[in-house]
């Protein structure tokens, strides 16, 4: 099963580092992780999308503590939260394409952001299921590229943990 | 006042209470060696940075202080990489100081450069790398509060020489808070509770308790734990000592190699009371088949080993001598002498033997005889094999801190260094190496060091000219096929090797020979080697198959 792991850490040098090292050295599974500052500049967040059986997550979180630069670890997968992330897709689109692959964007509430001679890049940003849908959708035109973020998400209602 | 990243290191160790250190000089380690110079604290300088660190851990694991071991960058600070990780498996805290190249040269590939706190990211408890002068200070309190508090290890400082010579003005922080270090808070008295309750009612409780016991100084908690509610004790290779073995109530070691009364105890137990152990394959055998009839309360400071590798039922999760003293308070005593009984019957059909044979050495017979002249009043360290199991089995450890073992990394070359630091921390204390003939030439340049210091440690080599314990899997489960174990052609004459070096030298060949020699070398105030030539193909028993059940054990 994936989890959702929101884990907050020191804004310092080899932090990342340490975190993937464990996972590594562990044996454990990273799906997706996406990591930036808070509003606390000393202070980054690390969304980890994590697989495996409830005894591993156990483990996951129980040695991510055991890192002194990890401040806080929650696994959030078991409450409300919003989650996001966004792909940049290159898309092959001569003159003909062009209208139904705009169409398709607009159903998707993604962006347009650029225009090349016979391509588009386009902005999408959702939860992983829509990212999965947008692609599909426009694989049929010839996707030439595709990055994406990986996923960052946020309990909803109050500060999670003060509430 | 200013004062270089140098003398800040030294002032910080000092503050510390380091008084002695192990270490090895190089270029860009060279302005801290410098400081050195003028400062009180002791330097034992080794003969190769391995030693430094194996005599750190010694040290701490004797003294129960921190260790500290230094070396220059690159092939210094690597050469520290297999003692790191053994004190990280061991859990034993000793700060590694590294000499780093410029920080503005760093990840240049410069000369005797190498990533340490990179290479050793999974081995450390913590790391820095020192980018300012001004955080020195800070960096090496956290550093002595981390490798000592919590489930204790190595902290590695890696210096970049411009640091060490930059300056600062110097303050000792107040302790500092680390936001992102937990430890255990009070525990819940609820748990407590049924934890105790769980004891009175078990019909077949049995103590399995390992090196937490002697890191929290909780040797007198366990001991009244056992005697109040009668439980037998068995404790693993690291929490020899933590129980004194010569108690009705003791069982020995279990395990692999442990005895065959621990393992029944253990397998037929209802209730294993888990103590600072970690239920490692070592100990537990083949796990879905561990003690099936058992339920588990396990005490330990580290949250991630509850549930790690078996179920527990009765978490508790602290310092095991904080918990142990709740634990007391509430206490119910079972009644019921039927288990004691049975267990002790055990003990009684299943002694751990050997067999003498006239005219030949037996391994076991010389572990016996150390523990016989020494009256369990020294220190052991061993090297890592067969002749570490046997001393494991063969000699009754009394008390913490005196049986210095490498448990979970299994390193060679282990003993002798550990030994020195011992010797180091414990100046009074009778100190033996009980090594084999393999493991003591991966470290036999520390003799060096040994002399140098007129450290009178004893080192006992049970020597077949085999590296035993991969030949005796060799014999029984790869069919007698001594791949690359023979070791007889190109074995140094031992005697000549300590002589050589200005320590003692002397041999024994036959069994009547033993306890004079070892009489001489406890009489030989400096230090001295021991070439015990020993029965070649002698196996350590009971074995318990790797991924076998613990019932399942061989020989003995």
């Amino acid at each position: 099963m994936r989890h959702t792991l929101s884990v907050l850490v020191e804004n310092q040098p080899g932090v990342l580092t340490r975190v993937a090292g464990l996972f590594a050295r562990r044996g454990y599974n990273i799906e997706s992780l996406a990591v930036g500052e808070t509003h606390d500049h000393s202070v980054s967040c690390m969304t980890i999308i994590a697989g495996g059986d409830d005894l591993v997550i156990e483990q996951v979180v129980k040695q991510l503590g055991k890192l002194i630069d990890v401040i806080e670890i929650k696994d959030i997968s078991q409450v409300e939260y919003v989650d996001r992330e966004m792909a940049l897709i290159k898309v092959k689109a001569g003159p003909s394409v062009r209208s139904e692959i705009m169409q398709i964007v607009d159903v998707f509430r993604a962006r347009i952001v650029d225009i090349g001679h016979e391509t588009l890049i386009i902005k999408c940003t959702g939860d992983e299921g829509k990212i999965r849908a947008i692609e599909k959708s426009l694989r049929p035109f010839g996707i030439l590229e595709l990055v994406r973020t990986g996923e960052i998400a946020m309990v909803r209602g109050p500060k999670y943990g003060d509430a | 006042m200013k004062f270089t990243g140098a003398e800040i290191i030294i002032k910080a160790f000092e503050h510390e209470g380091v008084d002695v250190v192990f270490g090895y000089p190089g270029g860009q380690i060279l302005p801290f060696y410098d400081k050195l110079y003028d400062s009180s604290i002791r330097h034992i300088l080794v003969r190769h940075e391995q030693g430094a660190a194996h005599a750190a851990e010694g040290y701490a694991r004797a003294t129960g202080k921190p260790g500290v071991c230094i070396a220059t960058s690159g092939p210094g600070a690597t050469n520290l990489v297999t003692g790191i990780a053994n004190a990280y498996m061991d859990s034993i805290p000793i700060i590694a100081l590294t000499g780093q190249v410029p920080t503005s040269k760093i990840g240049s590939d410069a000369f005797q450069e190498a990533d340490i706190t990179g290479i050793t990211l999974p081995i450390v408890k913590h790391s820095y790398l020192v980018r300012d002068v001004n955080t020195l200070a800070g960096i090496v309190r956290s550093a002595f509060h981390i490798a000592t508090t919590g489930r204790p290890g190595p902290v590695l400082i890696d210096l970049p020489n411009n640091i060490s010579t930059a300056t600062a003005e110097f303050e000792y922080p107040p302790p500092v808070a680390l936001r992102g270090y937990r430890l255990p808070g009070e525990i819940d008295p609820n748990l407590i509770y049924q934890a105790a309750k769980a004891i009175g009612e078990a019909k077949k409780p049995v103590i399995y308790s390992g090196g937490g016991v002697i890191s929290s100084g909780a040797s007198d908690e366990l001991r009244e734990l056992a005697e109040r509610a009668q439980i037998p004790v068995t404790t693993t290779l690291l929490g020899k000592g933590a129980f004194p073995e010569t108690h009705p109530l003791s069982l020995g070691m279990l395990g692999m190699h442990g005895t065959k009364y621990a393992n029944y105890a253990i397998s037929y137990s209802d209730l294993i009371i888990a103590i600072g152990a970690r239920f490692d394959d070592r100990i537990t055998g083949r796990l879905d088949t561990f003690a099936p009839h058992a339920k588990v309360i396990h005490i330990d400071i580290d949250p991630a080993e509850i549930g790690k590798n078996v179920r527990v039922h009765y978490p508790l999760n602290g310092d095991v001598k904080a918990v142990l003293k709740e634990l007391l308070l509430r206490l119910e005593e079972p009644e019921d002498q039927e288990w004691l009984k049975q267990v002790k019957a055990w003990k009684a059909e299943n002694p751990l033997t050997y067999t003498m044979i006239d005219g030949v050495i037996k391994p076991q017979y010389v572990v016996e005889q150390i523990c016989d002249l020494t009256g369990g009043n020294g220190i052991v360290t061993t090297e890592v094999g067969q002749n570490q199991m046997w001393a494991a089995q063969y000699y009754r450890t009394l008390a913490p801190r005196t049986f210095i073992s490498s448990g979970g990394l299994g390193t060679m070359g282990f003993g002798l260094p550990a030994a020195i630091g011992a010797q180091v921390g414990c100046p009074d204390k009778l100190v033996f190496d009980i090594a084999g003939d393999g493991s003591i030439q991966m470290n036999s340049q520390e003799l060096a060091t040994a002399v140098a210091y007129n450290l009178p440690i004893k080192v006992a080599i049970l020597n077949n000219g085999y590296l035993g314990m991969v030949r005796q899997w060799q014999e029984l489960m790869w069919n007698r096929r001594y791949s690359q174990t023979d070791l007889n052609v190109g074995t140094p004459d031992f005697v000549k090797l300590a002589e050589a070096y200005g320590a003692l030298g002397l041999r024994a060949t036959r069994p009547e020979e033993v306890r004079p020699v070892l009489e001489q070398a406890i009489a030989t105030p400096k230090p001295v080697v021991i070439d015990f030539l020993v029965a070649r193909e002698e196996n350590v028993f009971p074995f318990v198959p790797p991924g076998e059940p613990l019932t399942k054990m061989v020989g003995g």
